[in-house]
């Protein structure tokens, strides 16, 4: 059990997928400008990326390994994302509408989110068991959605600033990232991780 | 002759300058900023994402009239994702230490959405030739700017380059630079200096649509490579 705590509390801080680890920087930049798309996005990361470290475990212990093809890891767990990110657009759309309407545009974005297949290759890289697995893609992308929504409150912040014309857009973008960034490698060395 | 020549060349410029995947489309960012806290590991991830850009720009071009527009991408991402376990295996049987480095971030080339962006825009539309010239183009680009932010990075983070010693004895070097934040801060400085000297500037709009939602902040196409 405290193993679990370790691995949820190490993959939301200290760990963190956007600030440390630089997987789906592209979603970070893309859609943190407001707090509403911030949560739509790390709802539907949340969703996915749990699922997925469940499915994708599934398939390297139970199909890849026994036949000794675990060198296509890649393509499997890629076309496995791909086929569940469309599986859950479906079942969503047919069951579970309003959820739909609210995770809708995300969903589709998120098959090419690197930190989908990284959790997926993490959890394999670090031979974690089924439950710690699990565990750590939720906690993951508990942390990418942290990570979201406070930056999604520092450049609402940065709207309203007066700031430099060549650090307009992307580059005091990165440089308000790097600051959260260092706010994040406070964390490290906590429990001793 | 010329004139198709011209073309040609300027097919295989235009990744390094005018369209940068790294520094002007803002494509591939996480390779950009995780494994560059050295300018050797970011010369072997971009020459790593030039092969496989090359491998499946090939490809792409030649299956482009059999393969039906609605599984395109599917079968795209396979292509991709074939080449990437290719030089994954050859990484990891050549290169040992450089794999070492790079670990997880070699796999995830799969989702560098620069690969994905070209097969999409070129590659499909485009010669065989042609569909090479862009690849080593945008392949060199990506290479060149890895290699810049790793330089700096690791000139500043601990006083080397490439692993020779250079300012590292006169004075200690700021390890802030090969930490997480020394990544978004060089990226973020170099992006305005490109911005400051150069009068096409990187939109905002650009920006927003770079990665995260489809491509139309890139230049010919609006359907192209996320993540």
């Amino acid at each position: 059990m405290k193993e679990i705590i370790l691995i949820a509390v190490a993959a939301i801080l200290v760990e963190n997928f956007v600030l440390s680890k630089f997987l789906g920087i592209c979603p970070f930049l893309g859609v943190s400008k407001k707090l509403s798309t911030a949560l739509g996005m790390g709802g539907a990361v949340i969703f996915v990326i749990t699922l997925s470290s469940a499915v994708t475990w599934s398939v390297n212990e139970y199909l890849l390994k026994p036949y000794g093809l675990t060198y296509l890891q890649t393509i499997s767990f890629i076309l496995v994302i791909a086929a569940l990110v469309q599986f859950v657009e479906t079942v969503l759309k047919k069951f579970v509408p309003s959820l739909y309407t609210a995770l809708g545009i995300y969903l589709p974005l998120i098959t090419t989110n690197c930190a989908v297949l990284g959790s997926a290759l993490l959890n394999m890289e670090r031979s974690y068991t089924f439950i710690e697995s699990v565990v750590f893609g939720f906690a993951a992308s508990v942390g990418f959605t942290l990570a979201l929504i406070l930056f999604s409150g520092v450049r609402e912040r940065m709207e309203t600033s007066d700031i430099p014309v060549a650090f307009q857009g992307l580059p005091i973008t990165l440089i308000a990232a790097a600051l959260v960034s260092v706010a994040f490698v406070g964390f490290q060395g906590l429990f001793g991780i | 002759m010329a004139k198709s020549s011209g073309k040609a060349m300027s097919t295989f410029t235009n990744g390094f300058i005018k369209e940068n995947p790294v520094l002007r489309l803002v494509l591939g960012t996480c390779p950009t900023l995780a494994v560059t806290t050295m300018a050797k590991n970011g010369i072997g991830m971009g020459i790593a994402a030039t092969f496989v850009l090359l491998g499946s720009n090939i490809v792409i071009s030649l299956i482009r009239k059999i393969v039906p527009d609605k599984v395109r991408i599917p079968v795209f991402i396979t292509v991709i994702a074939g080449f990437t376990t290719i030089v994954e295996m050859l990484m990891h049987a050549y290169l040992p230490d450089i794999y070492k480095e790079l670990g997880i971030y070699i796999p995830l080339i799969v989702v560098n959405c620069i690969i994905l962006a070209r097969a999409e825009m070129f590659a499909c539309k485009n010669s065989v030739g042609r569909s090479i010239l862009d690849a080593l183009g945008m392949g060199g680009g990506f290479t060149v700017a890895l290699l810049i932010m790793g330089s700096i990075r690791e000139i500043i983070g601990s006083g080397t380059w490439m692993g020779y010693t250079l300012t590292k004895d006169m004075f200690d070097p700021a390890i802030i630079m090969i930490l997480p934040p020394g990544g978004f801060l060089a990226f973020g400085f170099i992006v305005a200096a490109i911005n400051k000297f150069s009068s096409l500037k990187i939109r905002n709009k650009e920006i927003a649509q770079g990665c995260g939602l489809n491509c139309t902040g890139c230049p010919n196409g609006n359907n192209g490579g996320d993540s």
